[in-house]
């Protein structure tokens, strides 16, 4: 008991000393689980991602933003995959996150939930999700477990075009027809709550976000992300001529940030409690790709098989004649 | 720990770029043979650039050494990359670890 | 000038038609795939198809030199305007069924960039030096897929033998010759010399995968090539083209 206490006091200065925690290190039971959830959560949330853009490939208005869409979704892939990478090495199976996940046991950003309804959806997404998941993902280069910081050194180099490409959508449309610019305006209005709600809970009702600052797997609280936000992308609304749909929103001279609006709680935990417009049919999607898949993945490996049992049969006759 | 018949092995990858130096781990994926891990390798950390040379070594033939410059109570004892037990092939007679 | 601009247009638009009608059936399987990785490398087929379809459409523009852009060209013609092939508009059916369908177009797309790549028209060449890599690529991708499948387990051998013996039957149009095709001599290989190196293909590949080669004088489905498609197309191009249809007067 005494050395355990020691333990948890001695990788706490290690964590405060701003060091790196590697997958062969000893760690916290507790590190590792919120570890395991944190990292498997983003994952999860980036292959659920991919779903309400790619959506839209398939009615991209021009080739090049077909192109362009189409390499963003595939990017979004990619992410989860290095994220499930840096999840197993915490001794987790892939296969164990996706059963987390199809069964509901397992969250993803509660922004994926949400139905995309229009072209202008695919600006508003890249612009403000990808923005909003960009500042938490620039302070996640830093965080402790050095598996997921490397994971996210990489996503982070790839991910500032997929903002910049939602905002020239933004821009184009505000700049076009009358019918353009209403449907960048409606998008936005659709979107902008949602997006201040990707960065959690107030921090007064974040349980773990205490813990996660300590061991340096947060660097910034909820509430500091969001402000954060909020002064970095009005400018940008303003820019395209459209409207912030937040009556409140004020620059507040004295605090030199944006006072904005309620944030409608309530929203939000039913979104996450699963009652949100897209939960089931975005889990329903997941589950029936597994499904489906479930021959060809069995077929993949009863071939490697077969063909290591070859060359091992070959070896043999080799070795023997 | 037997595995599902449709879940594929995690293999780690290792990249040297064009004119880079030596191989750097990339992370890992899953494919059912060595050449499909081959092939995702390029797919997903390379992006198909031309020129770069690809390792990929089941994550269960990886041996990895302890870190010698830590205190002995953060170096493990055995000799696997990970210090959990997901992908150490226990025999089924052996019963759950 | 040795061939007429219209015609190299006109062929320039076949495989534009083809490469995006396909591309377009290929990014349906964006985040639905069997496996992450597989996601992946197959949607990036499909980004090498769309833009291989880039590079025909803006060819084919130039050529036209009517004003019209690579997006018109896209979006604006109806369906018995489009040369495509009638296997690459087929449905996408299960893994086995896109990947026979790949297959079949891979393997013949080799063979046929091979030879555009010795194009004397320029553009052409150009364009098949370019694609023929990450055509290479593809057949090697889909091969591999026929194989696995075929000799893997007993299921997905009767799935993906059954997704040849269907889709069997768009296979001979790809080797169809039509008078466009004649009159582009020299610039172009006549796609009847394609077949016997295709079909060479086929059976060393289903041999490798234990399937049975369907029989290559088994009647063919034709019509693609003269703008009379299958009821597919409909749909593909109701979707892939409302937004500008739907906006005329917008630039997207």
């Amino acid at each position: 008991m005494g050395e355990e206490i020691s333990l948890d006091h001695r990788f706490q200065a290690y964590v405060d000393a701003d060091n790196k925690v590697e997958p062969k290190d000893w760690m916290p039971e507790k590190y590792r689980k919120t570890m395991i959830r944190q990292i498997s959560q983003h994952a999860h949330s980036e292959v659920v991602g991919m779903l309400p853009e790619a959506n839209w490939i398939t009615r991209a208005p021009s080739l090049r933003s077909k192109l362009i869409l189409l390499a963003k979704v595939q990017d979004e892939g990619g992410h989860g995959l290095y994220l499930y990478s840096a999840a197993e090495t915490l001794g987790i199976s892939r296969e164990e996150l996706l059963d987390d996940l199809l069964a509901g046991r397992a969250k993803y950003s509660s922004i994926f939930n949400y139905p995309t309804l229009s072209w202008a959806d695919m600006g508003a997404v890249g612009w403000l999700v990808d923005g909003a998941a960009i500042a938490n993902q620039v302070m996640l280069c830093r965080t402790s477990y050095g598996p997921y910081a490397r994971a996210m050194v990489r996503i982070c180099k790839e991910e500032s075009f997929h903002q910049r490409q939602g905002y020239e959508i933004m821009m184009h449309l505000a700049a076009g027809t009358p019918d353009q610019k209403a449907m960048a305006q409606d998008a936005l209005n659709r979107w902008w709550w949602p997006s201040l709600m990707m960065f959690g809970p107030p921090d007064d009702q974040s349980p773990n976000t205490a813990q996660s600052m300590a061991w340096r797997i947060k660097r910034k609280t909820n509430d500091e992300l969001r402000q954060e936000f909020v002064d970095k992308t009005v400018p940008q609304v303003e820019f395209l001529g459209l409207n912030v749909p937040d009556s409140h929103l004020k620059w507040n001279d004295a605090r030199e940030h944006y006072d904005f609006g309620p944030i409608d709680w309530e929203e939000f935990f039913q979104i996450i409690a699963g009652n949100g417009p897209c939960n089931k049919e975005r889990l329903a999607a997941r589950q029936k790709a597994h499904d489906d898949g479930m021959w060809v993945r069995e077929a993949a490996l009863a071939h490697a098989k077969k063909r290591a049992a070859a060359s091992a049969s070959n070896a043999l006759k080799t070795s023997a004649a | 720990m037997s595995q599902s018949p449709d879940a594929w092995p995690l293999w780690e990858v290792f990249v040297r770029s064009k004119n880079g130096l030596a191989h750097k781990h990339s992370g890992s994926l899953h494919a059912p043979d060595a050449e499909t891990a081959l092939k995702s390798a390029r797919d997903v950390y390379t992006r198909r650039s031309e020129g770069v040379s690809i390792w990929v070594i089941p994550s269960s033939a990886v041996v990895a050494s302890s870190p010698d410059e830590r205190e002995p109570l953060f170096a493990p004892s055995d000799d696997k990359p990970y210090r959990h037990p997901t992908f150490y092939d226990i025999p089924d007679e052996v019963g759950h670890m | 000038m040795k061939w007429a601009t219209c015609d190299l247009a006109d062929y320039a638009l076949r495989k534009a038609d083809d490469t995006l009608v396909l591309g377009q059936r290929l990014s349906e399987w964006c985040g639905h795939g069997p496996v992450l990785e597989q996601d992946i490398a197959l949607t990036n087929v499909a980004l090498d198809l769309i833009g291989q379809a880039r590079g025909y459409y803006q060819m084919a523009a130039a050529w036209r030199a009517d004003g019209s852009t690579e997006d018109d060209l896209a979006y604006r013609r109806d369906t018995h305007q489009f040369g495509n092939h009638l296997l690459v508009e087929l449905p996408n059916g299960h893994w086995g069924d896109t990947l026979a369908r790949q297959f079949f177009f891979d393997a013949y797309n080799f063979f046929l960039l091979e030879q555009l790549a010795k194009s004397p028209v320029e553009e052409i060449s150009a364009l098949a030096q370019k694609a023929y890599k990450e055509v290479s690529y593809h057949a090697q991708f889909s091969a591999e897929w026929i194989i696995r499948l075929g000799d893997g387990t007993d299921e997905s051998h009767a799935k993906i033998q059954a997704s040849v013996n269907r889709l069997w039957a768009y296979t001979g149009e790809l080797f169809e010759d039509t008078d466009l095709d004649r009159r582009l001599d020299g610039a172009v290989p006549l796609p009847s010399m394609l077949r016997a190196d295709w079909l060479q293909k086929m059976r060393e590949v289903f041999a490798l995968a234990t399937l049975e080669l369907p029989d290559p004088n088994a009647y063919m489905q034709k019509g693609g090539l003269h703008g009379r498609h299958t009821e597919h197309l409909g749909y593909i191009l109701a979707e892939m083209q409302y937004l500008p249809r739907a906006y005329p007067d917008a630039k997207w």
